[in-house]
């Protein structure tokens, strides 16, 4: 049954990982993503659903208990935040070569180095560009409330399956943090070890029963293989951007101006169109909610119908670039952004967009492009 | 309706559960909510905040700057958050501890002796809750009956018995929350 | 003339485990790898399991170990294999699933890994292969290289007195009250092997008791790394990496051998 709770979105995301029948989870403990983990424990999902949580000796642990698990076809996921995501990367460089299904939530906070404990955006370069060694990309969802924390667990599942793949679920300290309404879906069976073996028995090892052996590895010591395997992700991702790019407008229909943020500062940003719309300004808002793939084809299209587009995001300006690639230079593109897990306002947001894109709009980009932090 | 409220105080008042109960109660009329604290080395005795909205809509940014209400319980908070009521807005504070009083004349302010009434009662968790009545009198976003059903959601099973106190601390901080005047304090003074 | 020719069914006296495949081994002429990998597939050849087996390969010299082992096997990144065989082990607790590590990987990248996955006392079984060196990269120096001993990370001999002293992992994990058995052995002559043959066996009987973990060392030799020929190897072995990791139970049934 369905059921509506108030819940801080770590932990819908942990009861929505229960919920979507994951089989195990395998995490360390950091801050502002712990709740995942303690919320698992203390729901005893063994009792529940045969589910099994393993708090692992680190980070690197974790990722390759993730490994472990994909690699005989079970649901696998683990979550951190930053300064742990960095060390999975090669975990998850890894589960992409193995072509493996699992999915990875970083509940971001400020950095480079310890940073801090605050909400920031500052690991979109890492979400989307790679991160760990090699030719791969994330799949990357970006949820921007709480119900999306819940909703994406499943989503990230169905996608990591369906092109055997790991997903990245990139929230931060303040999605992860709130409380909201949340509506629960029912309870799904995880899947017996038959039912597995009938679906994945293809490639993963479930000890050879029955079948040839399956060997999970992402090794090639032979170039044509390794670069046939290579060929082979890059096809995924191709297909990925046809089939299952995600993003939001808001207000965009009669925009002159466009703010692009994803995540938490999508919802703020939403305030700030508000905001604008009320001076009379007529902003959109254009929401990825995949980082990877990107709405590039959207954005390419509404930069022959906005003058400007301001991209908002809890980093020095890392998007930005993505949106300058994606609209081609057809219209100044400017970046606002707080770091040090300062969250900006609505207001300060409105203000930017007055600032660098209204005020400087006949001004070519690259001028005003110096100083693009508060 | 929306209403944007911010609550802050220390660790250990209960702000944070204030915040809570009040986004239950708000659930329980149909209403969109958001909770928003914040986190980390706070929660060990220092400043403690949370910004809640209520609205008849779905809630855009659930971190504001500009709220209607702010509900102010020691002097860090009031250092920090008095320029955040909108004009026109709310600021409810407890007096107890606080060295330098609100001066804005743009806004409506309110008093109430939470502490004071809490020590009172006999019992400190409950101070909470009569902050939470004085704010319910002067703006009744939520119904009390809401109130008592999202105390009943956000507390463990085994504490319901203390609803009937939890109850008569939001009766007496209905009764004893005062108007500040700016003018006649600083004249008083 | 074809090799069917020469060997004969009915004039074959050994063969090797069809647990093995035919491809041919990657290891150096005179290496113990391919013992060790043997054995450990005719230990659950015999034992009736390969179709509820799942191995973990390292990264070093068998990394390709799956190559060779006829059985459902993943290959983890450098030192997480326990980790990957823990997660293994949960999810499918009614399986048999080792894991192969050489000492760089197990003992020295990998040590927290081994640590706690024999601190959690998971139910699988780790073999550890110890040749004192870095084979696959070219004889760099090892956590378990021997004082004295030069490689091309210690052109002068390991000096201790930086570099450590060679670390006993096996002797350290012993202790921990997860671990149920821990044995050291070797597979350079056919009285070591059968001992180690049984050993393996013994650890893979743990498992489907539930007993908890098992860790099988064999020290082993490494002619390229060494610089020596095979046979020459061999004797260096025993006259100074057993003396150092002397052969023998160190822990059975739980219970610590004095």
């Amino acid at each position: 049954m369905s059921e509506l709770k108030l819940m801080k979105g770590n932990e819908a995301l942990a009861e929505a990982a229960i919920r979507a029948g994951v089989d195990g989870y395998f995490g360390y403990p950091i801050t502002p993503q712990t709740e995942i983990i303690e919320y698992l424990m203390t729901e005893r999902p063994e009792l529940r659903t045969g589910m099994v949580v393993l708090q692992a000796e680190s980070e690197i642990a974790a990722i390759n208990m993730v490994y472990g698990a994909a690699s005989t076809g079970k649901k696998a996921m683990t979550s951190s935040s930053s300064p742990g995501i960095s060390l999975k990367l090669e975990g998850i460089s890894y589960l992409a070569g193995a072509e493996l299904p699992a999915v990875i939530v970083n509940v971001v906070r400020g950095g480079p180095g310890l940073g801090t404990i605050q909400p920031s955006q500052a690991d979109y370069f890492q979400s989307v560009k790679g991160g760990g060694h090699g030719d791969y990309k994330l799949y990357v969802l970006a949820p921007a409330s709480v119900q999306e924390m819940a909703d994406f667990v499943e989503d990230a599942f169905d996608i990591a399956f369906k092109y055997r793949a790991p997903v990245l679920i990139l929230s931060d300290g303040l999605i992860g943090q709130m409380m909201e309404k949340v509506v629960l879906k029912p309870q799904k069976l995880r899947m017996t070890n038959e039912e597995l073996i009938e679906k994945n028995g293809d490639w993963a090892v479930t000890g050879k029963k029955g079948r040839e052996r399956n060997i999970i590895t992402s090794l090639d010591l032979q170039s044509e293989k390794m670069e046939a395997r290579v060929r082979r992700l890059m096809k995924k991702y191709e297909q990925m951007e046809k089939e299952d790019l995600r993003f939001e407008k808001i207000n965009c229909d009669d925009a002159e101006y466009l703010i692009i943020a994803y995540g938490s500062s999508a919802r703020i940003s939403q305030k700030a169109v508000e905001l604008g719309r009320a001076k009379g300004i007529k902003v959109g808002l254009l929401r990825p909610i995949t980082l990877f793939p990107y709405p590039k084809k959207a954005l390419f299209d509404l930069a022959d119908q906005v003058k400007g587009i301001l991209s908002v995001e809890l980093n020095a300006g890392q998007m930005v670039e993505d949106v300058r690639l994606s609209v081609e230079f057809k219209v100044p593109v400017e970046h606002f952004g707080r770091t040090g897990g300062i969250i900006h306002t609505p207001e300060e947001i409105l203000e930017a967009l007055e600032q660098k894109i209204i005020k400087n709009g006949s001004i070519r980009h690259h001028k005003t492009r110096e100083s693009s932090i508060l | 309706m929306t209403e944007e409220i911010i609550i802050a105080g220390f660790g250990g008042q209960g702000v944070l559960s204030m915040g809570k109960i009040l986004a239950y109660s708000a659930i329980m009329q149909n209403q969109e909510v958001s909770w928003m604290p914040s986190y980390g080395p706070e929660m060990r005795g220092g400043t403690a905040n949370v910004t809640v909205i209520l609205s008849d809509e779905r809630i855009s940014s659930p971190y504001l700057k500009i709220v209607d209400t702010a509900i102010i319980l020691n002097q860090q908070s009031m250092d920090k958050f008095e320029e955040s009521v909108k004009p026109g807005g709310i600021l409810i504070y407890d007096p107890n501890g606080i060295t330098a009083h609100p001066t804005r004349t743009d806004i409506k302010i309110y008093q109430i002796e939470g502490t004071k009434l809490a020590s009172e009662m006999g019992n400190k968790k409950i101070f909470n809750m009569i902050i939470l009545g004085g704010y319910l009198k002067v703006k009744p976003v939520v119904k009390l009956e809401n109130v008592i059903e999202g105390l009943k959601k956000s507390i463990s099973e085994r504490y319901h018995n203390l609803i009937p106190l939890n109850v008569e601390a939001i009766t007496m901080g209905m009764n004893n929350i005062v108007p500040y005047k700016v003018q006649e304090a600083i004249f008083q003074n | 003339m074809e090799v069917s020719d020469i060997i004969k069914p009915e004039n074959q006296v050994f063969c090797k485990t069809k647990l093995m495949t035919d491809n041919s081994l990657s290891y150096c002429p005179g290496c113990g790898h391919g013992t060790a990998h043997n054995l450990t597939m005719e230990v659950i050849d015999e034992m009736g399991i390969s179709e509820d087996v799942i191995g973990v390969a390292p990264v070093g010299c068998s990394v390709l170990a799956y190559d060779f082992m006829n059985i459902d096997m993943t290959q983890a990144a450098h030192g997480r294999a326990p980790a990957v065989a823990t997660a293994i082990s949960r999810l499918w607790p009614e399986k048999y699933v080792f894991t192969y590590q050489g000492d760089g990987d197990l003992a020295a990248i990998g040590t927290a890994e081994t640590i706690h996955a024999c601190n959690r006392g998971e139910n699988i079984v780790i073999i550890f292969v110890n040749n004192g060196i870095y084979g696959m990269t070219g004889g760099q120096m090892a956590p378990t290289t021997l004082a004295g001993m030069k490689s091309s990370t210690s052109p002068y001999g390991r000096d201790i007195e930086t570099m450590g002293s060679p670390l006993k992992i096996t002797e350290l994990i012993a202790n921990l009250p997860g671990v149920y058995y821990v044995s050291r052995h070797a597979v350079h002559t056919h009285k070591h092997a059968r001992k180690a043959k049984k050993a393996i066996q013994k650890a893979f009987e743990n498992t489907r008791l539930g007993k908890g973990l098992s860790f099988i060392e064999i020290v082993s030799n490494c002619n390229s790394g060494w610089k020596m020929g095979p046979n020459e190897s061999n004797i260096w072995m025993e006259e100074n990496m057993f003396p150092y990791f002397p052969l023998g139970d160190i822990k059975v049934d739980g219970i610590l051998k004095k």
